[in-house]
């Protein structure tokens, strides 16, 4: 279904469903090109709704504590950005479309993350 | 492109039905649930291999659509089926940026087992965690692009494009 979506959105108008790609166009506030990211997240958050209606989706639990998660939240939104894309944007369009700079990206951040669940896991 | 005022009409409509989907796919997997995806990145304890059944599929299902639909298209120089130009970074180097910025979003995502799609989609839930994440994750998205901006660094390689 992801893959679905993504192949989609890249066949009938040419972008890719990178979701740190679209959020980080949405902070540049330039031109009305900022309509397709509003566009998307508006997508994205009514398709939540659908679904946390349908699914009745418990509310996740996040057991990280406060300061570690606007930590995370941080680095994730630093990196994604430095390193040009995210889970869907790498890991999905990225290696789909068999680009080497998205197999080396996802490979380093899935070993980064394990090694931080590690680490984590060493401490509690 | 977008002379067609019609097409710039389906356009958004598209987009917003893959987007959508997209965040149903994410619920759907329980890519949303940072329990699962802590439990992915696991290698040592009991690992959760079900994560990345949905990433196979899901890339299974891309590649195979962009080898054998998108990428003869690219090739004979057709633009996207609504007539826009597809989008697709050009940059091909491994640099420094791509590899740096990966690790530290691998430091974040397994710190707290959420990344920027699911946490967006988590959103509906009104949840104070989700909500902090989320505006810490924009304020890193924006300290980048500063520091892309104002770095002396060659970053300026990574086209906006570039995602």
């Amino acid at each position: 279904m992801i893959g679905f979506s993504a192949l989609l959105l890249l066949a009938y108008s040419g972008r890719i469903s990178g979701i740190s790609g679209i959020v980080s166009q949405l902070l540049i506030f330039r031109d009305r090109r900022i309509l397709f990211p509003i566009v998307y997240i508006s997508g994205l958050l009514s398709g939540s709704v659908i679904g946390l209606y349908y699914l009745q989706l418990p509310t996740p639990k996040i057991e990280t504590d406060w300061l570690l998660l606007i930590l995370a939240g941080l680095l994730v939104g630093f990196g994604a950005h430095l390193g040009s894309g995210c889970t869907s944007g790498h890991g999905v369009c990225g290696i789909g479309r068999f680009s080497v700079r998205s197999i080396a990206a996802t490979c380093t951040f899935l070993c980064t993350g394990a090694a931080t669940v590690f680490i984590v896991a060493l401490f509690t | 492109m977008r002379t067609n005022p019609n097409l710039s009409y389906y356009f958004y409509i598209v987009v917003f039905l893959c987007s959508a989907l997209f965040a149903l796919g994410l619920q759907i997997s329980g890519m949303v649930d940072p329990q699962k995806v802590l439990g992915f990145l696991s290698i040592s304890r009991q690992w959760d291999p079900s994560l990345a059944l949905v990433l196979f599929a899901a890339l299974a299902v891309f590649s195979l659509g962009y080898r054998y639909l998108i990428k003869p298209r690219i090739d004979t120089q057709q633009p996207s089926i609504l007539g826009m130009a597809y989008q697709l970074p050009k940059v091909t180097v491994l640099d420094k940026p791509l590899l740096l910025g990966a690790a530290i979003f691998g430091i974040g995502w397994g710190l707290a087992g959420l990344c920027p799609g699911p946490a967006i989609v988590n959103l509906v839930h009104f949840d104070a965690k989700i909500l902090a994440f989320v505006a810490a994750m924009l304020v890193g998205i924006k300290i980048s692009q500063w520091y892309k901006n104002h770095s002396t660094v060659d970053c300026s390689i990574s086209n906006p494009s570039d995602r």
